[in-house]
């Protein structure tokens, strides 16, 4: 177990590097020079330049600038916005709102799915399951914005239950429907997912013993059934996570939530590539450590993973 | 269920044409025995790709998708076939306006007929959704295979640059690459979504070609004398075609609407383009008074994707050998 944990996390070295000097390259490497832009139609004086470049490091070659990032990233100072904000200070603004609506979503889609998934994995083929699986389907081609503002319309303003925008500092009543919003794809991927295993599980022998063995149907279900069905729908939401954080740009752009993904798309729109970095590195990492998370999990629950 | 095995040229030159000696060793069913020791010769195996067409015939859904696919390729083929108005030529004064005879879906914000360009923008999506998928399915199939079949250093550095591509989020990688790009058509936006969309299927076709590698008809085809690159292109990618249509197929669906929320944030297809992502994001200004304009282009881009990812749920019960067995 040991040598298996120590190889997982070394192999997560190699995909940060590469994840984060993608995306610096992506975003740094793109034509235009910020500097002259900066002085706007009149230009900058030739030394203001000169010295704007070597405060900022743009005089040095890409991969030493790179390397400068990183150490930022470990030492946590990370520059300032074109405002005049510590980045770390906007990251930790925004971190928290995003977590928060993340974690609520992955909550609606695990209780739902699974429970939905369930139901229809017992009932094999029958009108519930049909309609469920209809309906998953119809949840994955509707696309997240045009749920968001029919819940708004609906929910929001002619029912009037729930706040339509959640703003600053937003609480659980008035995230709870981006949330929904934010979890509807996936609760369908959750619920598939959940029905097949169980269907699978349905025909394993140790469900057979147990029922041979003369165990109730409600104890076959919850303790043979549900738990060994489990596992691939553990290791979905564990990577889901990261794609919920990252996938919230949208979400967030319609709710008026200042969380990770609102700020990130006004980084964007302004050209302010040091945010845009920052924040998307933050992103990729929580994706990376879910998913070194569920592995090490996984290898806890399956012996056959960490000696494979 | 021996008619689900996968058919390959060495086996059915041996099937259609049995040379002296290697007849059917099977004797024809005389009485009824009901034991397992009788084949009826007459039912020959169909093989993997008739046994699955005859499959999806049955059922409803593949018909019920099939019709929404053809309906909407022919919508975006050729839409001056549903309508014979301009969807760009919109006048202020029809603005809001409800339907009336001729414009049977009303007028948006800017006086445009709404049933005019919700048939227009079927092309935009479509265009984007086939090319992405296209893309994802060339480059994906190549890197995964030859990672597969190769195996050593080859499998090594396409893990890692597969994981690479997955720690970043689809959307989030095209909102900043297209933020960048000077130019926007279908084609910016179809490479964009295809350099971040390979790695998945990538990741399927090397764990088939890597189960399938070892399969006996590859064993008797190398015994024969063929070549690594005759195998792997004549013998392991056809029989590894199965899953990777399966998630193409879903896939087509899921790249439209990433299509759709690139255009929805003003940074996909330019606005001189009918798109339904680009409509609905226009039809959110008023969405507390005229709620219904949103639903035509919301509707339209809702029943394409369900077309194509029902029918990937057909073809996935159709081709996945494990699902026909329950």
């Amino acid at each position: 177990m040991r040598w298996y944990i120590g190889r997982r996390v070394l192999q997560v070295i190699p995909v940060f590097l590469g994840a984060t000097l993608l995306l610096y390259a992506l975003v740094f490497l793109r034509p235009g020079d910020p500097v002259l832009a900066l002085g706007g139609e009149r230009g900058l004086p030739e030394a203001v330049q000169e010295q704007i470049r070597a405060e900022f490091h743009l005089d040095e070659p890409f991969l030493v600038q790179y390397l400068l990032y990183l150490k930022g990233i470990v030492t946590l100072d990370l520059g300032v916005t074109f405002t005049g904000r510590e980045v770390t200070e906007v990251i930790a603004q925004a971190l928290p709102v995003t977590f928060q609506l993340a974690l609520m979503a992955l909550l609606i889609e695990a209780v739902l799915g699974v429970g939905f998934g369930l139901l229809a994995g017992m009932r094999k083929g029958g009108l519930f399951d049909s309609s469920v699986l209809v309906l998953s389907l119809l949840v994955i081609a509707v696309p997240t914005f045009v749920v968001g503002f029919v819940l708004q319309i609906v929910v929001g303003v002619q029912l009037g239950w729930l706040p339509i925008t959640a703003g600053r500092d937003p609480d659980v009543v008035s995230l709870l429907m981006p949330a929904t919003v934010l979890a509807a794809t996936s609760f369908a991927y959750v619920l598939r997912l959940t029905r097949t295993s169980v269907q699978e599980s349905l025909s394993a022998d140790f469900v057979r013993t147990a029922r041979a063995k003369g165990l109730s149907r409600a104890q076959v279900t919850g303790r043979h059934v549900l738990r060994n069905s489990l596992i691939p729908v553990v290791t979905f939401l564990g990577a889901d996570l990261g794609a919920l954080m990252g996938g919230a740009i949208v979400t967030e752009g319609i709710f008026n939530i200042h969380g990770v993904g609102g700020t990130l798309f006004d980084a964007i729109t302004r050209g302010e590539n040091v945010t845009v970095v920052s924040l998307t590195t933050v992103l990729v990492l929580v994706y990376i450590v879910a998913n070194l998370a569920v592995d090490l999990l996984y290898a806890a629950l399956d012996p056959r993973i960490r000696y494979a | 269920m021996p008619d689900a095995l996968p058919t390959t040229g060495a086996t059915r030159a041996l099937r259609t044409a049995p040379r002296p000696g290697q007849e059917h060793v099977a004797q024809p069913l005389t009485e009824d025995l009901g034991a397992v020791d009788a084949v009826r010769t007459q039912d020959a195996p169909a093989g993997f790709w008739r046994e699955a067409w005859r499959g999806m015939r049955r059922r409803p859904l593949f018909w019920v998708s099939g019709a929404l696919i053809v309906l909407v390729l022919l919508v975006a083929a050729f839409p001056g076939l549903f309508t014979s108005i301009d969807p760009r030529t919109c006048a202020l004064s029809d603005a809001l306006d409800p339907a009336r005879a001729g414009h049977v879906f009303g007028f948006d914000r800017q006086g445009c007929d709404i049933f005019s360009r919700t048939m227009h923008g079927a092309r935009a999506s479509l265009t984007v959704g086939v090319l992405t998928t296209l893309l994802v399915t060339v480059v994906g199939t190549v890197a995964g295979a030859l990672a597969g079949y190769l195996g050593g250093w080859a499998d090594t550095l396409l893990a890692r640059v597969t994981d690479i591509f997955f720690a970043i989020p689809l959307v989030l990688a095209a909102i900043v690459i297209m933020s960048l790009a000077s130019t926007r058509t279908a084609l910016t936006v179809a490479l964009v979504l295809a350099s971040f969309g390979w790695p998945p299927i990538a990741r399927i076709a090397r764990g088939t070609v890597m189960s399938v590698k070892n399969d006996e008809f590859v064993t008797a085809a190398r015994s024969l004398g063929m070549g690594r690159a005759g195998i792997l292109v004549r013998h392991v990618l056809p029989n590894s075609a199965a899953p990777i249509i399966v998630y193409a197929t879903v896939a087509l669906g899921t790249f439209i609407v990433a299509e759709a929320t690139l255009s929805f944030l003003g940074i996909g297809l330019p606005p001189s383009v009918v798109s339904w992502g680009g409509d609905i994001s226009q039809a959110q200004g008023a969405i507390r008074t005229d709620p219904e304009i949103l639903l035509y282009p919301a509707g339209a881009l809702a029943l394409t994707v369900l077309g194509f990812i029902m029918m990937g749920d057909v073809v996935r019960d159709a081709l996945d050998p494990k699902a026909r067995t329950r």
